[in-house]
C-alpha cells in the first residue's frame, strides 16, 4: 500500500484574494467577487417578473392556459403550478431548480409560488436564487361561458318532427338514442309541439346526429344555415346550421292506403296495409294475403302516403268463429311479392266488443292473425268500412275492395293488469318522469312486450322498486319480456356516515 | 500614487501604453485625454511619447521594455522605429525582433532585473532580449498561463499576478524575481491584470472600473504609498514620542 499524498489536485490552492468590492479575502473565482457582492451586484432574476396574472373564469372554475385553452386545476396542484411557472416569461434563461406554492389564503386571489434558479454570470459562476412570484388572480369568462351566458351556445340545431298524432316513435327514438349514447355531444334537448329539438355546439356533431337518426328511421332531411357574422378579410363565415328532419307519419299498427303506381312495384301488394314495424324502413303486411314488403325512405318521399287509421281508433273485437285457410284457398298470381310465413291467413267471423249479446250477425274478414286467435279472444281491428276517411288513394279505390274490418293485433287483458305486471322500466333523457298516464308511452310499452324484435334494439332495465305481483294472478297469456333480457340498472347509493 | 484612467472608453490601459523608469510609450488616440493624464503624471520626471506599432494602437501588448530598453515586433515599420529612437534618451537601446509569437507584451513580463518569458519562446529573442533589456530571463507559466506578460504587472519593487495563482507558485516565482508577489485582480474582478494595469516604481495608471480595494492592493504591492505610514508608526514612533514627552 502506498500513500498517496493529497497535495495537488484534491485540497483548493490556498490562494486568497481580496473581493474587489469589499476587501474580503475569498478563493479566487472567475467573477472575483464574494458571494454576497455578486448577489449585490447581478440579479439573475432581473428578467423574471415578480408579479403575474391569471385567469380565472368563475362559471366554470378553470384556469386560462394561454393562448386558448382552459385547464382545471385545484389549488397548490401541480397543474395549477404549470400554469403559473408558464405565466413566467424569462425563465429560460435561467435554470429552475426547484418550485412550489406559498400558503395564501384560498379566497385571497392571490397565488404565490416559490422558485430556486440557478444562473450563469461573469463567465463561469453559477449563482443560486431563491424568490416569490406573486399571481393575481383575475375573472376572465371564458368562451364556453359566455356563450351559454349570452344565450348563444348553439351552432347548430337538428329539429326532429313527426307529423303524427301520437308520439311512439318519439318514445322509440329515444330509447334508441339511448342505447347507442347518440346524445354525448348534445348541448340541449327541448321538446317541441311536434317533435324534439337537439342543439349542438358543431356542425359536425349535429350531422351526425341525423347520420344516425337515418339509419333507425326512415326521415327526410333538410338543411339550411344562417349567417350569423363574417370576417371578410380572413374570408371565416359564422353560421348557424338547421337540419330539419322529419320522420315518416306512420307508426306500427297503422292502417295505410298505397298510391297505385306505389303497389305496383312491390309485388301488387293490395293497396290496403297495416304498419308491421317502423324502422329504416318500413315494414308493411297486408292482412288478407300474408304479403310483406318494405319500403325505403326514398320510396316512401317519392310516392308520400298518410294513415287512414291511427291506433286511437282501434275498436275492439270478439272472435266468434274463425277458420285457417288452406294451402289452395289461398290466392297467388304470377308476380306476386313475399308472403309472409310467420303469419297465418284465416277467415274470421267477429263482433265488436260493445255490441256482443246484441242479436246482430257477425262480420267476416281475413286476418293474419290466425296462429295466435281463438275463438273468444279479444282482438283490436279498425271499422273502416264505419269510418270517415278522407284520403286521395283511397278515394280513387273500388268500395268492394274495402274490408268492413280490418283486424290489427291480438287484446290482451286490461291495460292496468298488465301495467302492474309490468316488472322492467326504461331510461329517459329527461330527469322529468313521464306521466303514467301517458296513453301514448303505456302503447308505446305495450308494443315493446309484444314486439321482440322491437325491444332487440332497446336496453330495458329491472325495475326494482315494482312490488313483484303475485305470479298466479298473471295471465300466463300476456306476452311477457323474460328477465334474460333486462339490465341490471346502475344504482349509487350514498352511504350514512357514522358519527364521531 | 495609482491614477484611474480609461482609453476612449476602455479600461484595458495596458493595451495602449508602456510604461518604465526612464520613459512611456503611448498610443495615438482620438483624443488626448489618455496622453494628457499620462502626461500630467509624468512629464516633469521621464519623456511620455505617442508611438505606434505597425500602425497598431495597441502597442502595450506589442512590445516588451524596461529602462535599459526597448523590443518591439518585427511587423514596426522603420518611420515608426526611427521615431522611437529619436524620441526615447539615448541610454534606451531599442531593438527590433523577429518572432513568431509577435505579441511581445503578452509572452513577456519584466522588470529592470529579471523577465519571465512564454516557454515557447525563441532561443534568439530570449538572447535579444537578456543584451537589450539587461535581463536575466526565466522560462515559466503564471496559474497555468503560458501569457506570462498578460497575467503579471512586474516592478522593482513588487508584482501583481493572476489572482488563480497558487501560494506555491508565487513563492517560486517570487524567489526568482526577488520581489514580493501578491495574486489580485483590476477592473472590478478582471484576471488580466497587466492588460488593466501599467506601473513603475513611482507611479501606477488602471482602468476606470477598478475598485478602491483591488488600488489599495496596488499601491501596497508596489509601494507606491509615498506617504509611508508604517515608518511613522514603527521605527519613528519610539523616537517621536521620546522628543514630545
Amino acid at each position: 500500500m502506498e500513500y498517496i499524498s493529497p497535495e495537488n489536485e484534491l485540497v483548493p490552492n490556498g490562494t486568497r484574494i481580496l473581493c474587489c468590492q469589499c476587501a474580503v479575502p475569498i478563493e479566487a473565482n472567475p467573477s472575483n467577487m464574494c458571494v454576497a457582492c455578486l448577489r449585490a451586484h447581478v440579479d439573475i432574476t432581473d428578467g423574471i417578473p415578480k408579479q403575474a396574472t391569471l385567469f380565472f373564469c368563475r362559471g366554470c372554475e378553470r384556469y386560462l392556459q394561454p393562448p386558448s385553452e382552459w385547464l382545471v386545476c385545484a389549488l397548490e396542484s401541480r397543474e395549477l403550478l404549470a400554469v403559473c411557472l408558464k405565466r413566467l416569461k424569462g425563465l429560460n434563461r435561467v435554470k429552475l431548480v426547484d418550485a412550489g406554492f406559498a400558503w395564501t389564503e384560498p379566497h385571497s386571489k392571490r397565488i404565490k409560488v416559490k422558485l430556486t434558479v440557478q444562473g450563469e454570470v461573469m463567465g463561469g459562476t453559477v449563482l443560486q436564487q431563491t424568490f416569490i412570484v406573486e399571481y393575481v388572480i383575475q375573472h376572465q369568462m371564458c368562451d364556453a361561458c359566455h356563450r351559454s351566458e349570452a344565450q348563444d351556445y348553439w351552432r347548430a340545431l337538428v329539429q326532429v318532427r313527426q307529423r303524427a298524432n301520437n308520439r311512439k316513435t318519439f318514445y322509440y327514438l329515444e330509447q334508441l338514442i339511448l342505447r347507442h349514447k347518440a346524445h354525448v355531444n348534445t348541448l340541449g334537448i327541448k321538446p317541441n309541439c311536434e317533435g324534439l329539438d337537439f342543439f349542438y355546439a358543431t356542425e359536425n356533431h349535429a350531422r351526425k346526429m341525423v347520420d344516425f337518426i337515418q339509419s333507425v328511421l326512415p326521415i327526410k332531411c333538410q338543411q339550411s344555415k344562417k349567417l350569423i357574422s363574417h370576417d371578410i378579410h380572413s374570408n371565416i363565415y359564422n353560421y348557424k346550421f338547421t337540419f330539419s328532419v322529419e320522420i315518416v307519419p306512420l307508426s306500427k299498427d297503422s292502417v295505410v292506403c298505397l298510391p297505385k303506381k306505389l303497389t305496383q312495384s312491390l309485388g301488387s301488394i293490395s293497396p290496403i296495409c297495416l304498419v308491421q314495424r317502423v324502422t329504416s324502413t318500413l315494414h308493411l303486411i297486408d292482412a288478407y294475403t300474408g304479403q310483406v314488403c318494405d319500403i325505403s325512405s326514398t320510396q316512401y318521399w317519392r310516392y308520400p302516403f298518410n294513415p287512414i287509421c291511427n291506433p286511437k281508433q282501434l275498436v275492439e273485437y270478439i272472435v266468434m268463429d274463425i277458420d285457417i285457410l288452406k294451402e289452395h284457398e289461398k290466392k297467388t298470381f304470377p308476380g306476386q311479392g313475399t308472403v309472409s310465413n310467420k303469419h297465418v291467413i284465416a277467415d274470421v267471423w267477429v263482433v265488436k266488443a260493445s255490441e256482443l249479446g246484441l242479436d246482430i250477425s257477425p262480420v267476416h274478414t281475413k286476418t293474419h292473425l290466425g296462429h295466435i286467435l281463438k275463438p273468444g279472444d279479444t282482438v283490436l281491428g279498425y271499422n273502416l268500412g264505419e269510418s270517415n276517411v278522407n284520403d286521395v288513394h283511397l278515394e280513387k279505390l273500388d268500395r268492394s275492395l274495402i274490408p268492413d274490418v280490418y283486424l290489427v293485433k291480438k287484446h290482451y287483458g286490461e291495460k292496468a293488469a298488465r301495467r302492474r305486471a309490468r316488472a322492467w322500466k326504461l331510461r329517459h333523457m329527461h330527469e322529468q318522469p313521464v306521466s303514467i298516464t301517458d296513453d301514448d308511452y303505456n302503447e308505446f310499452l305495450d308494443d315493446l312486450e309484444e314486439d321482440p324484435a322491437m325491444r332487440q334494439n332497446i336496453n330495458i332495465f329491472k325495475d326494482e322498486n315494482k312490488i313483484p305481483v303475485d305470479t298466479d294472478e298473471i295471465d300466463p297469456s300476456l306476452p311477457r319480456i323474460t328477465l334474460a333480457e333486462m339490465l341490471d340498472d346502475l344504482i349509487i347509493e350514498d352511504e350514512e356516515m357514522t358519527e364521531v | 500614487m495609482a491614477v484611474r484612467v480609461q482609453f476612449e472608453n476602455n479600461n484595458e490601459v495596458g493595451v495602449f501604453s508602456k510604461l518604465t523608469n526612464s520613459y512611456c510609450l503611448v498610443a495615438i488616440g482620438g483624443s488626448e485625454n489618455f496622453y494628457s493624464v499620462f502626461e500630467a503624471e509624468l512629464a516633469d520626471t521621464i519623456p511620455v511619447v505617442h508611438v505606434s506599432i505597425a500602425g497598431c494602437r495597441i502597442i502595450g501588448r506589442m512590445t516588451v521594455a524596461n529602462k535599459n530598453g526597448l523590443l518591439v515586433p518585427s511587423s514596426t515599420t522603420d518611420t515608426e522605429l526611427q521615431h522611437i529612437r529619436n524620441s526615447l534618451p539615448d541610454t534606451v537601446k531599442v531593438q527590433r525582433v523577429e518572432e513568431r509569437l509577435s505579441a511581445l507584451g503578452n509572452v513577456i513580463a519584466c522588470n529592470d532585473y529579471v523577465a519571465l518569458v512564454h516557454p515557447d519562446l525563441d532561443k534568439d529573442t530570449e538572447e535579444i532580449l537578456a543584451d537589450t533589456l539587461d535581463v536575466e530571463v526565466f522560462r515559466q507559466t503564471v496559474a497555468g498561463n503560458v501569457l506570462v506578460g498578460s497575467y503579471t504587472a512586474l516592478t522593482n519593487r513588487g508584482g501583481l499576478v493572476h489572482p488563480k495563482t497558487t501560494i506555491q507558485d508565487q513563492d517560486e516565482l517570487s524567489s526568482l524575481l526577488q520581489v514580493p508577489l501578491v495574486a489580485g485582480t483590476v477592473n472590478r474582478g478582471s484576471d488580466v491584470v497587466a492588460a488593466g494595469l501599467v506601473v513603475n516604481d513611482w507611479s501606477a495608471f488602471c482602468g476606470m472600473d477598478t475598485t478602491s480595494t483591488e488600488i489599495s492592493v496596488i499601491e501596497s504591492v508596489f509601494k507606491l504609498n509615498d506617504a509611508k505610514p508604517t515608518a511613522i508608526t514603527s521605527t519613528m514612533r519610539a523616537s517621536l514620542i521620546d522628543s514630545m514627552s
